[in-house]
C-alpha cells in the first residue's frame, strides 16, 4: 500500500517539475531559435558590414544590409526617452513616497497604473494624431514623424514603470534614516533627496534600467510615430528602430530570402541588447533587496 | 543665544527646498495631466464613433462599411485560449517552486527564466512564435498560434502571482492536512490550491490586461484578417482589437474606427484595473475575516 | 550651573489620548539627566518634545512651554532645523545612513553649509575622536557604515550628532540594542561628553541611570512623579511610587 502511494506521489511530483521546467524550456527555445535563425544572414553578410554598415536597402537591385542606423536609432531613442521620462517619474515617485497624503497617493497611483495599462497602439494612435502634427508645427518640419516624436511617446510609456519601481524602493527606506537626518537639523526636502534617495539608489537605478528595456523593446507605438525610413538617426528626421525594422518588413519579405534572414538577425541583436539589460537589472534588484 | 528666531534658514537651503518642491509639483502635475489628457482625448474622439452597427457587423468592401464584430470575437477567443493554455503551466510551475522544489539552484534557474521571459519584448515573441509554430510545427497564421505565443509571454505573470499567493498560505494548513494523513498531492489539491485562488485570479486579470493591449506579438502569429471564420475561428487568421486599431490607423486611414477601438480598449483597461483592485480587496477581507 | 532647558506645564496629546501631563522641570547644562520609568510612561515622548521630533508624528498637539536657553522652542517663527542642530539626538537603534563612514559624519556639516575638503576632514576626525571611535575606523573611512557592528555603529551615530556642534544631546535608550561591553563603552563616552554637552538620556536600566546621571526624572503614566539629584532619588525617594519603581515592585 505504501509503495503504491509513493509511486503516485512521485509521478505527480514529476509532473509538477516538468511544468516548472517549461519556463526554462521557453527561454531556451527562444534563445536557440533566434540564434539559429539569426546567424545565417550575419554569416552571409559578414558581422562587420552587418553591424556597422550605414545603409539598409533590403529590396534594392544590389541589396545592402547595414543595421547601424537601426542600432543607433534604438540607442538614441531610448536615451531620449530616459532623459525625458526619468526626471518626471523620479520626482513623481519621491512626491508620492514621502510628501503626498494618503488620498493624493491613491489618486495619483491610480492614474499611473492606468497609464501603465494603456495599449501601445493607443499611445501610437494619440502620438500620430496629436504629437506628430504638433512637432511638425512647432519645429516647422515637413513631417513630424521623427526620432523626437518617438522619444516623447516612449518617455510617456516608460513613465509608469519608473514611478512604480522607484516608489517601491523609496517606500522601503527605513524611517530611522530619515529621523536621523531630521534630528541633525536637515529640512524634510534635504532629508528626502540626500538620505532617502541615496538609500534607495539601487532600486531607482533598477527602475531606470527597466525603462531602458521597455523603451528599446517597444515596436508598435514607435512604428506609428517615427516615420519608419532607414535613415541614420537625426532628431527631426524619419527613422527606423531595431524593433520597427523587424516589424515593418516581415510581412512582405519572402520566406528563405536573405532579407527575411537579415530581419531575424536584427531580432537577434535586439535580443542580445535585452539580455544585457536583464542581467544588469537582475544585479541591481538583487543589490536593492540586500539593502 | 536668542537668535533662533531671527536666524532663518540660509537662502541656499530655502532655495533648495523650494526648487525640489517645485520639481516634484511639476512632475506630479505632468503625470496627472498626461493621464487625464489621454483618457479624455481618446474617449472624446472615440465614443461618438461607437455605433451599434460598428459593434455588430463585419467590414464589407461592397457596402464600404466598417464593423469590428470579428475583431471583438477574435480578442475574446485569444484571451480565453491564452488563459486556458497558460494556466496549467503557470500555476503548476508555481506549485512546483513553492511546494516541491528542494534544489535551490533549480528554483533560482526557473525564477531567473521567468524574469528573463518577462523582459523579452513582444516583437521578439511574435517572431519566435512565427518561427516555432508556423515554420517548425507547420501551423497556419491563426488565433491558436497567437494564443500559444501569448501564453509563453504571460507565463511569468501567472507564475509570479500564484507563487506570491502560495507563500501566504499558512504553513499550519499544510501541517494540519499532513497530520490527518493526507498525502502531498491531496494536501495541495484540497488545502493549498484553494488558498491561492486570489493570486491566480489576480494573475489572470493582469494577463487579460496584457493580452488586450498586445499587438506586436500578434501581427505575425495571429495575422490581421477581419472576417468571421467559423464559430471560434481558432484555426484561422484574425485581428484582435489592437491589431485592428493599428491596421485601421496606419494602413487604411480610418481614424474614426481607430479611435472607437481605442476608446473601447481604454474602457477595458480601466475595468481590468478596477477588477484587480476589487479582487484584491475582496480576498483581503475574506482572509482577515 | 545654569539651566539649559526649562519646561513648564507641558502637555502632549496623540489625537485624543494625553501622553504627557503638565510636565515642569529644568535641565541643567553640562550634566547628565536620566529619564526613567516603565514602558509607555512618556519618557521617550518627552525627550522628543525637546527637539520637536514629535512634530513629525501626525495628530500630535503640544501645550505649555519648552524654553531652550530662554527661548520658547514652540514659539512662532522658530527655525526647527536650527533647533535640531543645537539639540541633537541619538536613537534607540543605531541608524547610520547607508553611506560611507566619512559621509555619515560629514552629512550634518554639509547640510548646514560647510564646504571644503580640508574643513570637512577636520570636522570628521574631531567628531570621531570625540566619540572615541577614531582609532577603530580611521583606516576605513570610505567603507560603508553598515559594515560596523552594533556598538561601533552607535558610537558612529553619536559622532554624527556631535559633528554639527550641538549644545544638547538627547539619547533615546542608546544602549538597549547593544551588548554589555558596548554598553559600558557608550556609558563612559557619555560621561566624558558632559564636560562639553548637556545630555538627556532615556533609559530602561536603573543601574545605568545610577552609574552615569547627575539628575534623574521618574515618569509614570505621562506624569513627572519626581525629579531630583540621582543619588538622593535612589537613596531617599520622596514619592511612594518612585520607591516602588526603583525597588523593582513594578515596571
Amino acid at each position: 500500500m505504501k509503495s503504491k502511494m509513493h509511486l503516485g506521489e512521485d509521478a505527480i511530483r514529476g509532473v509538477f517539475m516538468l511544468l516548472g521546467m517549461v519556463t526554462v524550456a521557453c527561454v531556451l527555445l527562444i534563445t536557440v531559435y533566434l540564434i539559429l535563425a539569426g546567424v545565417p544572414a550575419i554569416r552571409e553578410i559578414g558581422l562587420g558590414p552587418f553591424l556597422l554598415g550605414r545603409v539598409w536597402a533590403s529590396t534594392a537591385a544590389e541589396p545592402k544590409f547595414g543595421i547601424l542606423p537601426f542600432i543607433l536609432t534604438s540607442l538614441y531613442g531610448t536615451a531620449g526617452a530616459i532623459v525625458l521620462g526619468v526626471p518626471v517619474g523620479f520626482f513623481t515617485a519621491v512626491y508620492l513616497a514621502k510628501v503626498a497624503g494618503e488620498r493624493t497617493r491613491r489618486v495619483v497611483g491610480a492614474a499611473v497604473s492606468l497609464l501603465a495599462g494603456i495599449p501601445s497602439v493607443v499611445y501610437g494612435l494619440v502620438g500620430m494624431m496629436v504629437l506628430v502634427p504638433g512637432v511638425r508645427e512647432l519645429f516647422g518640419l515637413s513631417d513630424g514623424a521623427s526620432l523626437f516624436s518617438a522619444m516623447v511617446v516612449l518617455s510617456v510609456m516608460i513613465l509608469p514603470s519608473i514611478v512604480k519601481m522607484s516608489l517601491t524602493a523609496l517606500e522601503a527606506v527605513p524611517r530611522e534614516y530619515e529621523d536621523a537626518s531630521l534630528a541633525l537639523g536637515a529640512t524634510p526636502m534635504e532629508t528626502y533627496f540626500r538620505v532617502s534617495v541615496p538609500a534607495a539608489r539601487s532600486g531607482i537605478a533598477a527602475a531606470v534600467v527597466l525603462g531602458v528595456g521597455r523603451a528599446i523593446g517597444e515596436a508598435m507605438a514607435v512604428m506609428m510615430v517615427s516615420g519608419n525610413v532607414a535613415n541614420m538617426p537625426s532628431l527631426f528626421q524619419s527613422v527606423r528602430f531595431l524593433t520597427t525594422a523587424v516589424a515593418s518588413e516581415m510581412s512582405y519579405s519572402a520566406e528563405g530570402s536573405l532579407q527575411r534572414k537579415a530581419l531575424f538577425s536584427i531580432a537577434l541583436v535586439l535580443f542580445l541588447f535585452i539580455m544585457l539589460i536583464n542581467a544588469v537589472l537582475n544585479a541591481l534588484l538583487k543589490r536593492s533587496r540586500e539593502g | 543665544m536668542q537668535d533662533m528666531q531671527k536666524k532663518r534658514l540660509p537662502l541656499r537651503r530655502r532655495a533648495y527646498a523650494a526648487a525640489m518642491i517645485a520639481l516634484m509639483g511639476a512632475a506630479v502635475i505632468l503625470t496627472c495631466a498626461l493621464t487625464v489628457f489621454f483618457i479624455g482625448y481618446v474617449l472624446s474622439k472615440g465614443l461618438p464613433n461607437i455605433t451599434w452597427e460598428l459593434l455588430s457587423t463585419s467590414p464589407s468592401y461592397l457596402k464600404e462599411t466598417v464593423g469590428i464584430l470579428p475583431d471583438i470575437r477574435n480578442t475574446l477567443v485569444i484571451v480565453l485560449a491564452t488563459l486556458v493554455i497558460v494556466l496549467p503551466f503557470g500555476v503548476g510551475a508555481a506549485v512546483y517552486l513553492n511546494e516541491y522544489a528542494e534544489n535551490r539552484r533549480l528554483v533560482s534557474l526557473i525564477e531567473y527564466a521567468a524574469e528573463t521571459l518577462s523582459g523579452i519584448p513582444s516583437i521578439i515573441y511574435g517572431l519566435v512564435g512565427m518561427l516555432v509554430f508556423q515554420q517548425f510545427l507547420g501551423m497556419q497564421t491563426s488565433l491558436l498560434c497567437g494564443a500559444l505565443t501569448l501564453a509563453i509571454m504571460n507565463l511569468p505573470t501567472i507564475l509570479r502571482n500564484t507563487q506570491e499567493s502560495l507563500k501566504t498560505v499558512p504553513q499550519a494548513y499544510r501541517e494540519g492536512a499532513f497530520g490527518l494523513g493526507a498525502g502531498k498531492w491531496r494536501t495541495i489539491r484540497t488545502v493549498v490550491l484553494p488558498g491561492c485562488v486570489d493570486g491566480i485570479i489576480t494573475g489572470c486579470i493582469l494577463a487579460v490586461g496584457r493580452i488586450l493591449g498586445e499587438s506586436a506579438a500578434l501581427l505575425f502569429t495571429a495575422g490581421f484578417a477581419h472576417a468571421l471564420n467559423g464559430c471560434l475561428g481558432l484555426m484561422s487568421s484574425g485581428a484582435t482589437l489592437t491589431v485592428a486599431l493599428y491596421v485601421y490607423a496606419k494602413e487604411q486611414g480610418e481614424f474614426g474606427v481607430a479611435f472607437a477601438i481605442a476608446a473601447i480598449l481604454m474602457v477595458m483597461t480601466v475595468l481590468m484595473d478596477l477588477a484587480a483592485v476589487l479582487v484584491g480587496r475582496f480576498f483581503e477581507k475574506r482572509r482577515n475575516a | 550651573m545654569s539651566d539649559c532647558l526649562t519646561v513648564k506645564d507641558l502637555c502632549l496629546w496623540y489625537g485624543d489620548t494625553q501622553a504627557l501631563k503638565n510636565i515642569t522641570m529644568n535641565i541643567k547644562e553640562r550634566s547628565i539627566t536620566a529619564l526613567i520609568g516603565p514602558s509607555g510612561c512618556g519618557k521617550s515622548t518627552f525627550l522628543k518634545t525637546l527637539n520637536r521630533m514629535n512634530d513629525l508624528v501626525s495628530g500630535v498637539r503640544v501645550t505649555g512651554e519648552v524654553r531652550y536657553r530662554g527661548e520658547d522652542i514652540y514659539g512662532k517663527g522658530v527655525d526647527v532645523n536650527e533647533l535640531r542642530r543645537r539639540v541633537g539626538m541619538v536613537f534607540q537603534k543605531p541608524n547610520p545612513f547607508p553611506m560611507s563612514i566619512y559621509d555619515n559624519i560629514a552629512y550634518g556639516p554639509r547640510t548646514h553649509g560647510v564646504k571644503g575638503r580640508a574643513r570637512l576632514d577636520d570636522i570628521v576626525e574631531r567628531a570621531l575622536r570625540d566619540a572615541a571611535i577614531w582609532d577603530e575606523v580611521k583606516d576605513r573611512l570610505r567603507t560603508s557604515a553598515l559594515g560596523l557592528s552594533g556598538g561601533p555603529q552607535q558610537r558612529l551615530c553619536i559622532a554624527r550628532a556631535l559633528a554639527v556642534e550641538p549644545d544638547v544631546l538627547l539619547m533615546d535608550e542608546p544602549t538597549s540594542a547593544l551588548d554589555p561591553i558596548s554598553t559600558s563603552r557608550i556609558e563612559e563616552l557619555t560621561m566624558e561628553l558632559k564636560e562639553r554637552y548637556t545630555v538627556v538620556i532615556v533609559t530602561h536600566n536603573m543601574q545605568q541611570a545610577v552609574r552615569i546621571s547627575d539628575t534623574t526624572a521618574f515618569f509614570l503614566l505621562g506624569e513627572l512623579i519626581e525629579c531630583a539629584d540621582t543619588e538622593r532619588m535612589f537613596s531617599r525617594p520622596e514619592d511612594k511610587r518612585t520607591e516602588d519603581y526603583i525597588t523593582g515592585r513594578f515596571g
